[in-house]
C-alpha cells in the first residue's frame, strides 16, 4: 500500500481544485520560516508522517511568530515516530474552523465499485464517531458508467442533517474528490476533517491517500520508492532487491528483512514461492523454533535469473545458519529453473550454511537431481525435496544440517560476477549477457551448450556457438535466462560459457558489510 | 458436469504469441481444452501451433464464429483493453491470468462484464481445471502433470492462492478424494468471481457434492459464502481452511474502511462466520482430506 504524504495528498486535492490552506513543505528549520513569512502568521505546523494521532504526539503545533515556529520545527524535525523519523513538516496558514466533517472514498470488493463515506460529525476519532452518531453516516456506491454527480452528493449530505446550501457546497467538493481518486489511482481517498470556515467556505484540511501498488508505475509524480507497504523505511538490501524486481516483470521478488542474525538463536534465511505456500512453509519454521533473517517470495513463473538474483540477495545477510526455500508444494512451474538459479547462486558462493529446498511440483525429480549433482559434495547438506515431504519435514532436516554445522553463521563473501576477461564472443539477455572463450570450445567434443538451450537459439559456427537468431531477439526475451547452458557446459564441456547477470547496488553493500564486520 | 469449463467450450487465448501464450496454450490443448484460435494485435495471419492468429477479437469472431471464452495474457498494463475488447465481442466468460493489473483497471473491466452480462475470474488467477474436460489458465503447468495430479470426482476446490490450488487438489487427489472443478479466484483484493460466485455454481452443478475452500485474511469473500449458507442459497457441505492467523493484522490505512467493513476480513471474523453457518473449518492445512473423507461418510 503506497501511502502518500499529506502534502502530496493536498496537491492531488489542489490539481482538482479542493480549496486547502496555503502552505508549503520543509525539511528544515530555515525553509519553514521562510514558508511562514511568506504565508504570513498565525502558522500551523504538522509533522509529515504516514501515521495517524500526529496531535497526540505533538506533531500539530500553532505559531504567532518566528521563534515560536523555530522551537516546534526543531523538536519535530527527526522526531521518532514508529521505526520512521520526521524528515519533513508541513507549514500552513491557520484557519478558522466552524464544524468538521469527513469524507472517504474506499474500493468496495464486493460490488466492485468505489463506494463514498460521509460523516456530518468529523475530526479524530471518527471510527468511534460513527459508531456512536450512526445517523450522521451516509455512505453510496458509485457506478463506473453513471459517474458521481453533484445533485447525489448534495443529497447524500444532507441526508446527514447538513443545511442546503452548506450541503451544495460540500456536494461540489465530494464530485471533485471523486475524480482525484480516479486520477491518482488511489484505493483510498480520505479528506478528515473537511471543514467549514467561519465565513461558511468549505476547505480540506488534512487528507490520507492510499495508491493502488500496482498502479504506481502511472504516477511517477508521487516519487514512490518501494511500492509496498513497510512500517518502517526500506533496508538498502530491500531497496536493492526492489530494483531487481522492478526492472524483470518475469514472475514475482518480493523481500524484506524481518530479524538480525545473532549467535543464540536459530535465525535463517528464508524463500518461498507463492503466497499460500510461503504463509504455511513460515509456520513450519516458527514451530521449529527458527526465525527467519527475511521473507521471501519469487513466484508467477520467475526465470532462473531471477531465482539466482533472489538467492544471492538473501545470501548478504551474514549470520543465518540455514537457507529454507519451500512454496505451495505442487507448483504449475518447472522447477529444474529455480534449482538451476540456486545452483548457480551457492556455487558462486561458495555456500557454507545447510540448505534445504522443498521444490514439489513439475519436474520436481529433474530439480531434485541438479542440486545433488552440482551441490552433493559441499561440506554442508544441500537437498532437494518434492511434493510428497511436508515443510515441516523438510524444516526438520534443515535442523539436523545446522546441528551438523555446529550452528555456524553464513559468512559474507564479496560479490563478484563472473570472469569473462578471456572470452571473445557474448551476447545480451534480457537482464544480462553471455560470454564465450571460444578457443576453449576448439577442444569440446560434447557441445552440451547446444544440446541443453530448450529455445534452440544457440549453433555452433567455427567450432563454438553462437546465436542462431537475431541478437534484438535474444535481449527481447528469447533467450528465457534458463542457465542451462551454463552448467551443462561446466558438466559436459570446457567450462568456456559464463552467464553474467548484474545485481545493482550489492557490491557495495557487501564491501560496507565486510568493513563492518 | 463440472463447473465454468468442459470440452464444449470455444476458447481463444489473448496474447497467443507471447511467451506464457505459446506455452499454456499447449497445456491447455493437450489437456483437452478446446481452443479455436488467438488474438495478438499486429500478428494477423500468423499461427501458433496451426492456430490461426488474428489482430482483434471481432475479427476472430467473425471468421470462426462465437466464443465461449477468452484466456487472456497479455502484459498487465494491456489487460483492460483486452479484456474489454472480448466482453464488446460478446464472450461471456474471461480468465485474467496477469497480476499486476491496476485495481481501477479492474473496476472498469468489473462495470463492462455487468453491462454486458459477462464474468471474469481473475486477476491474477492460475486458472480452472475440470478433471478429463479442459484447463483454463496454466493449472498443472503441463497437461501429463494435471493428469497425474487430480484424479475425477465429486469434490470441488475454490482456492484465493494459486499454488495452494494445486496443492490441496493433489493431497486430495491422493488420499483417494477425487474432484469436478478447481478454481483459482485470484490473489488480488477486487476479482471478477470471488469465492461466493464459484460457490453459486458449485451448488447447481450435479457432479459436485462437497466444497473445499481455502480462504484468506483480507476482502469479505468468505463472510459472503458464510451468508450464503446461513440464507439456504449455499446447502452443500463446505470444508474451509483459513490462512493467514499468524499474520500480523494489517495497518489499518483507511477509516472508512474500518467503518464500513467492521471485523470483516480477519482470521476471527471469518473463521466465527463459517463456523456459525456450519462449515467445517480446519485450523491445520494438512487435515483437509482427512476431514472431507469424514464429512462425505468415507471414513
Amino acid at each position: 500500500m503506497a501511502k502518500l504524504y499529506e502534502y502530496q495528498g493536498k496537491q492531488i486535492l489542489k490539481s482538482v481544485k479542493i480549496p486547502i490552506p496555503q502552505g508549503a513543505v520543509a525539511g528544515s528549520v530555515e525553509d519553514a520560516l521562510s514558508a511562514a513569512n511568506s504565508i504570513g502568521y498565525p502558522v500551523v505546523v504538522k509533522i509529515q508522517t504516514w501515521s495517524t494521532g500526529r496531535n497526540a504526539v505533538g506533531g500539530v503545533k500553532f505559531a504567532d511568530n518566528d521563534d515560536e515556529l523555530k522551537g516546534h520545527v526543531e523538536k519535530m524535525l527527526g522526531m521518532k515516530i514508529g521505526n520512521f523519523s520526521v524528515e519533513s513538516v508541513l507549514v500552513e496558514k491557520k484557519i478558522a474552523i466552524k464544524r468538521e466533517f469527513f469524507a472517504g472514498f474506499i474500493l468496495n470488493d464486493t460490488d466492485k465499485c468505489p463506494m463514498l463515506l460521509f460523516s456530518s460529525r468529523g475530526g479524530s476519532g471518527i471510527e468511534e464517531i460513527a459508531k456512536e452518531y450512526p445517523e450522521s453516516v451516509a455512505t453510496m456506491k458509485i457506478d463506473f458508467f453513471d459517474g458521481f454527480r453533484p445533485f447525489e452528493a448534495i443529497s447524500l449530505v444532507k441526508k446527514t442533517g447538513v443545511d442546503s446550501r452548506t450541503a451544495t457546497a460540500i456536494g461540489s467538493i465530494l464530485v471533485k474528490m471523486y475524480q482525484g481518486m480516479k486520477k491518482s489511482d488511489a484505493r483510498s481517498f480520505e479528506v478528515n476533517p473537511l471543514v467549514q470556515l467561519e465565513d461558511g467556505k468549505i476547505m480540506a484540511a488534512d487528507c490520507h491517500v492510499v495508491i493502488d501498488d500496482y498502479a504506481v508505475y502511472r504516477h511517477p509524480e508521487f516519487g514512490i520508492e518501494i511500492a509496498r507497504e513497510f512500517d518502517r523505511p526500506p533496508t538498502e538490501l530491500e531497496r536493492i532487491a526492489y530494483m531487481v524486481e522492478k526492472n524483470d516483470y518475469r514472475g514475482t521478488f518480493f523481500f524484506f528483512q524481518m530479524n538480525e542474525a545473532d549467535k543464540e538463536e536459530n535465525v535463517i534465511g528464508f524463500h518461498g514461492a507463492g503466497g499460500g505456500g510461503s504463509m504455511m512453509s513460515m509456520n513450519a519454521v516458527s514451530e521449529n523454533e527458527c526465525k527467519i533473517a527475511n521473507f521471501c517470495d519469487t513466484s508467477g513463473n520467475p526465470p532462473a535469473s531471477k531465482v539466482y538474483r533472489a538467492a544471492k540477495v538473501i545470501l548478504s545477510q551474514p549470520g543465518i545458519k540455514g537457507y529454507f526455500a519451500s512454496g505451495s508444494g505442487v507448483a504449475s512451474q518447472e522447477q529444474f529453473h529455480s534449482a538451476r538459479g540456486f545452483v548457480k547462486a551457492f556455487l558462486e558462493e561458495n555456500i557454507d550454511i545447510p540448505c534445504s529446498l522443498r521444490l514439489g511440483g513439475n519436474s520436481e525429480d529433474l530439480a531434485i537431481e541438479i542440486l545433488e549433482q552440482y551441490l552433493g559434495d559441499k561440506d554442508v547438506s544441500i537437498k532437494g525435496f518434492g511434493k510428497n515431504d511436508s515443510p515441516d519435514k523438510v524444516m526438520k532436516h534443515l535442523i539436523e544440517g545446522m546441528e551438523k554445522n555446529e550452528g555456524k553463521g553464513h559468512k559474507i563473501t564479496p560479490f563478484l560476477l563472473p570472469d569473462v576477461y578471456t572470452c571473445d564472443y557474448s551476447f545480451e539477455t534480457m537482464t544480462g549477457s553471455i560470454h564465450v572463450e571460444t578457443a576453449k570450445c576448439a577442444e569440446c567434443e560434447s557441445k552440451a551448450c547446444i544440446e541443453s538451450c530448450i529455445q534452440k537459439i544457440l549453433k555452433i559456427e567455427n567450432g563454438a556457438p553462437v546465436l542462431a537468431i537475431d541478437t534484438k531477439d535474444a535481449k527481447k526475451g528469447k533467450c528465457i535466462e534458463c542457465l542451462a547452458c551454463e552448467l551443462a557446459c561446466m558438466t559436459n564441456g570446457k567450462g568456456a560459457l559464463k552467464v553474467v547477470f548484474p545485481i545493482d547496488g550489492l557490491k557495495e553493500y557487501r564491501e560496507n558489510l565486510m568493513k563492518g564486520e | 458436469m463440472s463447473i465454468i469449463i468442459t470440452k464444449e467450450n470455444r476458447v481463444i487465448v489473448q496474447g497467443i504469441t507471447g511467451r506464457e501464450g505459446q506455452v499454456r496454450t499447449k497445456l491447455m490443448r493437450e489437456y483437452g481444452s478446446n481452443i479455436v484460435g488467438g488474438v495478438t494485435p499486429g500478428r494477423g495471419g500468423e499461427a501458433v501451433q496451426d492456430l490461426p492468429v488474428f489482430d482483434t477479437v471481432k475479427e476472430l469472431v467473425e471468421t470462426l464464429g462465437p466464443v465461449d471464452t477468452s484466456v487472456v495474457f497479455v502484459p498487465a498494463h494491456l489487460v483492460k483493453d483486452a479484456a474489454i475488447e472480448a466482453i464488446l465481442a460478446g464472450i461471456k466468460l474471461l480468465v485474467i491470468v496477469p497480476d499486476r493489473v491496476p485495481v481501477h483497471d479492474v473496476i472498469e473491466i468489473a462495470a463492462h462484464a455487468k453491462k454486458h452480462n459477462a464474468d471474469f475470474i481473475g486477476p491474477n488467477t492460475l486458472g480452472v481445471l475440470s478433471v478429463d474436460e479442459g484447463i483454463l489458465g496454466m493449472i498443472g503447468g503441463k497437461a501429463s502433470s494435471a493428469r497425474a495430479w487430480f484424479k475425477k470426482g465429486n469434490v470441488g476446490v475454490t482456492s484465493r492462492s494459486g499454488g495452494i490450488t494445486s496443492s490441496i487438489s493433489y493431497y486430495l487427489s491422493k488420499s483417494g478424494v477425487g474432484l469436478s472443478t478447481i478454481v483459482h479466484v485470484g490473489g488480488d483484493g477486487v476479482i471478477g468471481m470471488p469465492h461466493n460466485r464459484v460457490m453459486e455454481l458449485f451448488e447447481q452443478d450435479p457432479q459436485t457434492e462437497l466444497i473445499v475452500m481455502f480462504g484468506e485474511i483480507g476482502t469479505s469473500q468468505e463472510e459472503a459464502v458464510a451468508e450464503m449458507m446461513k440464507t439456504g442459497k449455499l446447502t452443500k457441505p463446505v470444508v474451509a481452511y483459513i490462512g493467514g492467523k499468524g499474520a500480523k493484522e494489517g495497518t489499518r490505512f483507511s477509516h472508512a474502511g474500518a467503518i464500513v467493513e467492521g471485523n470483516k476480513g480477519s482470521w476471527e471474523g471469518k473463521v466465527t462466520a463459517l463456523r456459525e453457518a456450519g462449515a467445517h473449518v480446519v485450523e491445520d492445512f494438512q487435515e483437509i482430506p482427512a476431514k472431507v473423507l469424514e464429512v462425505l461418510g468415507k471414513k
